[in-house]
């Protein structure tokens, strides 16, 4: 069963960096997307060492939610859905599989990028460490939330849109737990790893449910 | 068990043929009560006049959680017990649920703005309830989306139970958090805060809009069984024309 999961995550990775795959386009948006907040508010660099953080986190948030349709939507197009359905594997674990899959080609690239892009804005050493500690911490509950929307919308021609729907309000805590933890390493008015921790726990929690409701997703929605 | 004679859409249709008038009825006359007696009580001492949009605000933020919740057991209804109405019920309640939530977030910036100086605050039981108005869109959106009513009934449940953490969070957001908004003063260990003079028509309202709620949900309940039908027909219909 490892052997057969270790394919799965092998198998999405080579997908995901081949031609047609996808796999880094989410860096290039997160900063096509912080390129643009210095035209929309002005490059003042206090100003966006200030609102730095929150930038940062919301283009991670709109870029793993790029290309989340296709986790799944892809397999059922070409019939590779059936086939895992019918696996001796836990449909829990081989979407659990392709959601690190996705968040390896996605959110761990986000993160790499992460203190690169805040210097072109300006932040702090300190802030710079904290928005890169919490995007580890934190994707990875945007990937597995985001699993569900996008077991959701399998079925669908065009679920891009439809899936940051779906997926956008539940992602509030996460993004409130991120931008705090990372304010409060930068002014020290509130200890750091309240909200951390918060911001983790809420990864585990994504890990868990996020892989357990998608794989019951497919399965009522195919039968 | 009456839950289970119900099952059967024929059925159905005939109760709530009866019920959707007389529910109408009553949620007409305790409105109208509770109106009445809203606009006849006194002016509260701190907000004046404007607690009068309490009597819209709050039985509105109650019904948009009540028609939330019927949506998540509809849901469970629908994965777990599989009965065969409970898709129809979580259908039709979304629609009137996302209406509620907007009439609430609406009175409130309507009250806000003469009493906290704006029509809107980003205070946690604000915007927990901003969060369940986007739920319930990305819920009608995902209704739509999915052409076999069965299956978008199926994806909508779990998306629904889901959703359903905001319930708890809308609810508890004025314990957990220092919010603007006040706390709860009507549900609350140690009897309500509210004087009874303010309080009574606020129950009767309450009791309408929730007459009202029930009014809709059957008869919104009873459309889509038609409209359902009216599809299978037309498949049918479709369906004969091409063996012809």
């Amino acid at each position: 069963m490892i052997a057969a999961l270790r394919a799965i995550l092998a198998r999405d990775l080579t997908l995901a960096f081949r031609v047609g795959g996808g796999g880094g386009i989410g860096v290039v948006f997160f900063l096509a997307v912080v390129t643009i907040v210095p035209f929309a508010v002005g490059p003042e660099l206090p100003l966006l060492a200030r609102i730095g953080p929150a930038v940062l986190w919301i283009g991670a948030l709109l870029a793993s939610l790029l290309g989340l349709d296709r986790i799944f939507a892809a397999d059922h197009e070409d019939g590779n859905l059936d086939l895992l359905l019918m696996a001796p594997v836990p449909l829990e674990l081989i979407a659990a599989m392709k959601g690190a899959a996705h968040w390896i080609t996605t959110g761990l690239p986000l993160v790499v990028a992460a203190p690169l892009l805040g210097l072109l804005l300006g932040l702090e050493p300190k802030a710079l460490a904290a928005v890169t500690a919490t995007l580890l911490v934190g994707t990875p509950a945007l990937t597995f939330l985001g699993l569900i929307g996008a077991a959701l919308a399998v079925a669908l021609p065009r679920g891009g849109l439809l899936v940051a729907v779906l997926v956008l309000p539940l992602t509030i805590p996460i993004l409130i737990f991120g931008v705090a933890a990372t304010t409060a390493a930068v002014t020290g008015l509130v200890p750091f790893g309240t909200p951390f921790r918060l911001l983790a726990a809420l990864s585990l929690v994504g890990l868990v449910l996020g892989p357990v409701a998608a794989a019951a997703a497919i399965r009522v929605i195919r039968d | 068990m009456a839950l289970l004679d119900l099952a059967n859409p024929h059925r159905f249709l005939a109760f709530a043929r009866a019920l959707v008038p007389a529910l109408a009825l009553i949620a007409a006359v305790l409105l109208v009560l509770g109106l009445v007696l809203g606009f006849r009580a006194p002016p509260d001492y701190q907000q004046g006049e404007t607690v009068r949009i309490m009597f819209i605000h709050v039985p509105a933020a109650w019904i948009a959680l009540g028609a939330y919740t019927l949506m998540a057991i509809s849901a469970l209804g629908t994965l777990v017990w599989r009965h065969p109405l409970a898709d129809v019920s979580a259908k039709a309640a979304a629609p009137i649920g996302a209406a509620f939530s907007l009439i609430c977030l609406l009175t409130g910036a309507l009250w806000g703005r003469p009493t906290w100086g704006t029509y809107w605050v980003w205070d946690a039981r604000l915007t927990s309830v901003l969060v369940l108005f986007l739920v319930y869109l990305g819920i009608l959106a995902l209704w739509r989306a999915i052409e076999d009513p069965g299956q978008a009934a199926r994806a909508v449940a779990i998306l629904t139970l889901v959703g359903f953490v905001n319930v708890p969070i809308v609810k508890f957001s004025v314990d957990w958090w220092n919010t603007l908004h006040q706390p709860a003063s009507v549900f609350r260990i140690g009897g309500p805060t509210i004087h009874p003079v303010l309080l009574t028509p606020l129950l009767v309202t309450a009791a309408g809009f929730a007459a009202l709620f029930l009014a809709l949900h059957l008869g919104a309940m009873r459309n889509e069984i038609l409209r359902r039908r009216v599809r299978a027909l037309r498949m049918l219909a479709a369906a004969g024309a091409e063996a012809r």
